[in-house]
């Protein structure tokens, strides 16, 4: 990978972006055998830097790296020792000193994987900042998409939800439209952003938004459902889970205005009857399980690409 | 660095000729045992496929294909490029107890084998492990040695073998190239 | 103190003293100007601003000097270097200190500690409420005869329409402006960048125009209800600026100032989350931008004051979302307003020095017989470039270091004394 870091979609072209699913495709292969391992990471360091809790994220990332054969740290840092005085300058001196190849972020302020990248000689991979980015939940996204779809071109993507707050609608917003799909993101009023229409600066025309969840719906190739987050959320987005569901929950009804074929994705973990209906969820045309298989095979490949040259 | 022709070592029909060869040679040493043929990313893949074709003629049975990239396995992973590409492995499950034969077009230092021994390891415990090649051009750095070779040669340092395969390379050929 | 600058070409627009072509000396005698005419001499100092403009002393009406409470981000005697070092004699200090200035014993803190270690005059600002709690006044009259010369809660707005109308009826017994940082705390809530494409795409919480505008609109209001003097601190949106415009027309008692970074920068340079960009009200669009310009060219921005808001650097090295807001400004004032925008000279010092006099209540000073000699010496070509690292402030959050600037103060002159010096 030519770049130091992988911060986020939007600075990745088209290009590198089908560089990284097509060697994702290739280390899949690795989790199907006996032996699910290879050396070609031993003796890298690699740590897992999470400042907000990740169970998933965090375990993908570490089967990932052993499976490389890299050595893997989980540190889970406490964003209340930065305000101790302790400052992310701190932080990123720790990991040099420490040795490490690559640092996985994630943090709840978007931006603070920049500034540690800035700071440390480590590669630094953004496992998700803030509302900002979530590059490898997008990749895997993409992957899944590819593998069930065929391609990524040309298709309807409607990503719904709360986008205001979601990184995983960013990135995936910046990925899809960067490889010819169109993508529409669809939220109550409350919850789109002002200036949702500049989110993309390239291929602008891909991206769409509604507040209509039947128009986003309609001859859609692939539903997207995003975690409605409470954590993050402030008082008055919405008056209740009962009227977010009436009005934006995805039920098998809602889904018939979509394509036949149309797949239906999670980034998890989901809040069932609030964003999703259980029956949808756990439906034929649910790939929410193969998002969790395509992600180790995406974060292997990002590892390779970052690590697996020449140091 | 610049490649220049130095000789031709063998045209088209002497390229499917050894590739037969290649392949009887397999047959007669594996008597009545099944065989799984494992071309080695790239050339080998459109080798072993051809051989596999000769050995369906002569014994009635297709033999098991697979496919290994040793990129993973490299001991000079740090060394090879800046940009390291990964390709398709497709290895059998069912791999234990039976004879394995690794195909590749140039055995020169040893180190590719020496990978795919390392990556073969991780996938069973195979009852052998056999090696076919298109041409031996010696200067070996680990103790390795082929079972079956095409074509024995010698070569200088600084001579380039350049296998050619219709299926990768638009036509059958084998020639030494030199580095000027 | 005694001094006599020679050789500058003298400009005090307010006196009609503008022929640039008019090289006069200034006589100073006891930190008074005793005599200005040509070829004086005299047994003093002396002090050659030849090929200089002398300009009546520059004041900025809009600073945080951060002492009593935080001095590890700026104490009162570097707060006033760094005045003096940007070409200002004087600075007006917003009264958010630790405690808040909210009564006479912190004024005359402030004012005794200034006269102590201060090169720069500090005329300290009274909060409005006590606490800046934003709930009951405070003691203003007490702080009145202790020396301040405006009140404000800057920092925060004066959340409660019925408490700001009352600050706006008492401060005219004593003639005081009643200065309002405009923000609706609950729609910025969370916000910690300007609400727009870039914030979307940032993923930062945005800050809306609105939460300025809606202040703005019901201060202007509460302020011709009340006949009240009503100063808006740092205006950055188009709203507000035609807001104050339409008012201005009508006769209202409004002036306005806005700081360098409002018409310099805008919400594009957060693109790498560096939180020199990071301050309140925040960089807007390039729109309002455009906006703010025409304000300061027809007049309806009145004054260009700093905000200059000091924090120490392990603050601004934490994550955007928790560095605080702010960033210093002045030294890098008075060369933003030359090299950014288009003004005579004699409207620059208009700017920087006798309006932000008028809306002040100080006594004002100027290039005339018996004014207190506070003089700022002007190269409006000089060529530099801004090196955070040699600030005289104890900190380095500017956005602007390594800027090459065009203008700047060659020596500043404080009551007769020559408290800065960069004639080169």
């Amino acid at each position: 990978m030519k770049r130091k870091d992988l911060l986020g979609i939007q600075d990745l072209d088209r290009q590198e972006i089908i560089d990284i699913l097509d060697t994702a495709e290739n280390l899949q292969e690795i989790s199907t055998r006996p032996i699910k391992k290879v050396p070609t990471l031993r003796g890298k360091t690699v740590i897992n830097l999470f400042f907000e809790a990740s169970t998933r994220t965090r375990t993908s990332f570490e089967i990932a790296g052993k499976r490389l054969s890299a050595d893997v740290v989980n540190v889970t840092a406490s964003t209340s020792s930065v305000s101790k005085g302790e400052t992310l300058i701190d932080t990123a001196r720790t990991l040099d000193a420490m040795a490490a190849d690559c640092v996985v972020i994630r943090h709840g302020s978007s931006g603070a994987p920049h500034t540690i990248a800035r700071l440390t000689k480590a590669r630094v991979v953004n496992a998700g900042d803030g509302a900002h980015e979530h590059p490898t939940q997008a990749l895997l996204d993409a992957l899944t998409i590819r593998q069930r779809k065929g391609r990524l071109d040309g298709l309807k993507v409607a990503i719904i939800g709360d986008i205001t707050h979601s990184r995983v609608a960013r990135s995936n917003a910046h990925l899809l439209t960067k490889l010819g799909s169109h993508v529409w993101l669809c939220s109550p009023p409350t919850l789109m952003p002002v200036g949702a229409c500049d989110l993309v600066t390239t291929n602008r025309e891909f991206l769409h938004r509604t507040h209509s969840m039947e128009e986003a719906l309609s001859g859609a190739d692939v539903i997207m459902m995003l975690r409605v987050q409470f954590e993050r959320m402030d008082e008055s987005f919405f008056p209740s889970t009962r009227e977010y569901f009436r009005c934006y929950g995805l039920t098998r009804s809602k889904v018939e205005r979509a394509q036949e074929d149309a797949i239906i994705m999670h980034p998890g973990p989901m809040n069932r009857g609030v964003e999703i209906a259980t029956d949808v969820a756990d439906g034929p045309y649910s790939v929410i399980l193969d998002q969790v298989s395509a992600g180790v095979a995406v974060r292997m490949a990002i590892l390779f690409l970052m690590l697996g040259g020449q140091s | 660095m610049t490649l220049k022709l130095n000789y031709q070592l063998m045209n088209a029909d002497e390229v499917s000729g050894t590739l037969e060869t290649l392949a009887d040679q397999i047959v007669s040493s594996n008597a009545g045992r099944p065989v799984v043929l494992l071309g080695i990313q790239r050339r080998g893949i459109p080798m072993s496929q051809r051989m596999a074709k000769r050995i369906a003629q002569k014994t009635g049975r297709a033999p098991q294909m697979g496919i290994l990239d040793i990129n993973l396995y490299r001991d000079d992973l740090t060394r090879v490029a800046t940009q390291p590409i990964v390709r398709r492995t497709e290895v059998p499950s069912d791999i234990d107890d039976k004879d394995v034969i690794l195909v590749d077009d140039v055995l020169y230092t040893g180190r590719t084998i020496g990978a795919a021994l390392r990556a073969l390891i991780d996938f069973g415990r195979m009852r052998t492990i056999q090696l076919a090649v298109f041409v031996d051009r010696g200067h070996r750095e680990l103790p390795i040695e082929a079972n079956y070779i095409g074509k024995k040669i010698t070569t200088k340092d600084n001579e380039v073998v350049e296998v050619r395969l219709q299926e990768v390379d638009a036509e059958d050929a084998i020639y030494v190239m030199e580095n000027s | 103190m005694d001094l006599l600058v020679k050789n500058g070409r003298v400009l005090d627009p307010q006196r009609k003293l503008d022929s640039p072509a008019d090289i006069l000396d200034i006589l100073i005698r006891d930190g008074k100007i005793r005599s200005i005419g040509k070829e004086l001499t005299a047994d003093v100092p002396q002090f050659d601003a030849g090929g200089f403009i002398v300009a009546p002393g520059f004041f900025d009406i809009h600073v945080h000097l951060r002492e009593p409470g935080t001095e590890e981000a700026e104490t009162i005697a570097t707060g006033g270097a760094a005045a003096v070092a940007g070409g200002y004699v004087a600075v007006a200090a917003m009264p958010n200190t630790r405690p808040s200035n909210d009564g006479p014993s912190i004024t005359a803190y402030i004012i005794a500690e200034a006269r102590r270690s201060s090169p720069a005059l500090v005329f300290p600002i009274g909060a409005i409420s006590k606490e800046q709690k934003g709930e009951t006044l405070a003691e203003i009259g007490e702080m009145v005869e202790a020396g301040i010369v405006a009140i404000s809660d800057d920092g925060k707005p004066v959340m409660d329409a019925r408490l700001f109308r009352r600050a706006l009826e008492y401060a005219q017994l004593f003639d005081l402006p009643v200065i309002q940082h405009c923000e609706d705390l609950n729609l910025s809530k969370g916000g910690v960048m300007h609400e727009g494409a870039f914030s979307a795409r940032l993923g930062l919480k945005g800050i809306p125009s609105s939460a300025e505008d809606t202040m703005v609109s019901r201060d202007l209001i509460l302020a011709e209800a009340t006949g009240g003097k009503y100063h808006v601190a740092h205006l950055s949106t188009r709203r507000a600026v035609e807001m104050v415009r339409k008012a201005k027309a009508e006769g209202a008692k409004v002036t306005a100032e806005v700081t360098p970074h409002h018409f310099t920068l805008t919400d594009a340079a957060v693109a790498e989350y560096d939180t020199n960009a990071k301050m309140n009200p925040p960089l807007r669009s390039q729109d309002d931008v455009d906006a703010v310009r025409e304000g300061i060219a027809d007049g309806t921005i009145d004054a260009i004051a700093s905000d200059h808001a000091p924090h120490h650097i392990n603050l601004k090295m934490l994550e955007f979302d928790r560095a605080p807001f702010g960033i210093t400004g002045l030294e890098t004032a008075v060369g933003l307003a030359f090299t950014q925008l288009q003004l005579s000279l004699p409207r620059l010092i208009e700017m920087l020095s006798l309006n932000p006099q008028r809306i002040m209540r100080v006594t004002p000073w100027g290039i005339f017989e018996g004014s207190d000699a506070h003089l700022t010496i002007l190269d409006p070509s000089r060529r530099w470039k801004f090196d955070v690292n040699k600030s005289k402030s104890k900190s380095r959050n500017s956005p602007f270091h390594g800027w090459d600037l065009s203008g700047k103060a060659v020596a500043t002159i404080v009551g007769g004394k020559l408290v800065y010096e960069d004639r080169k």
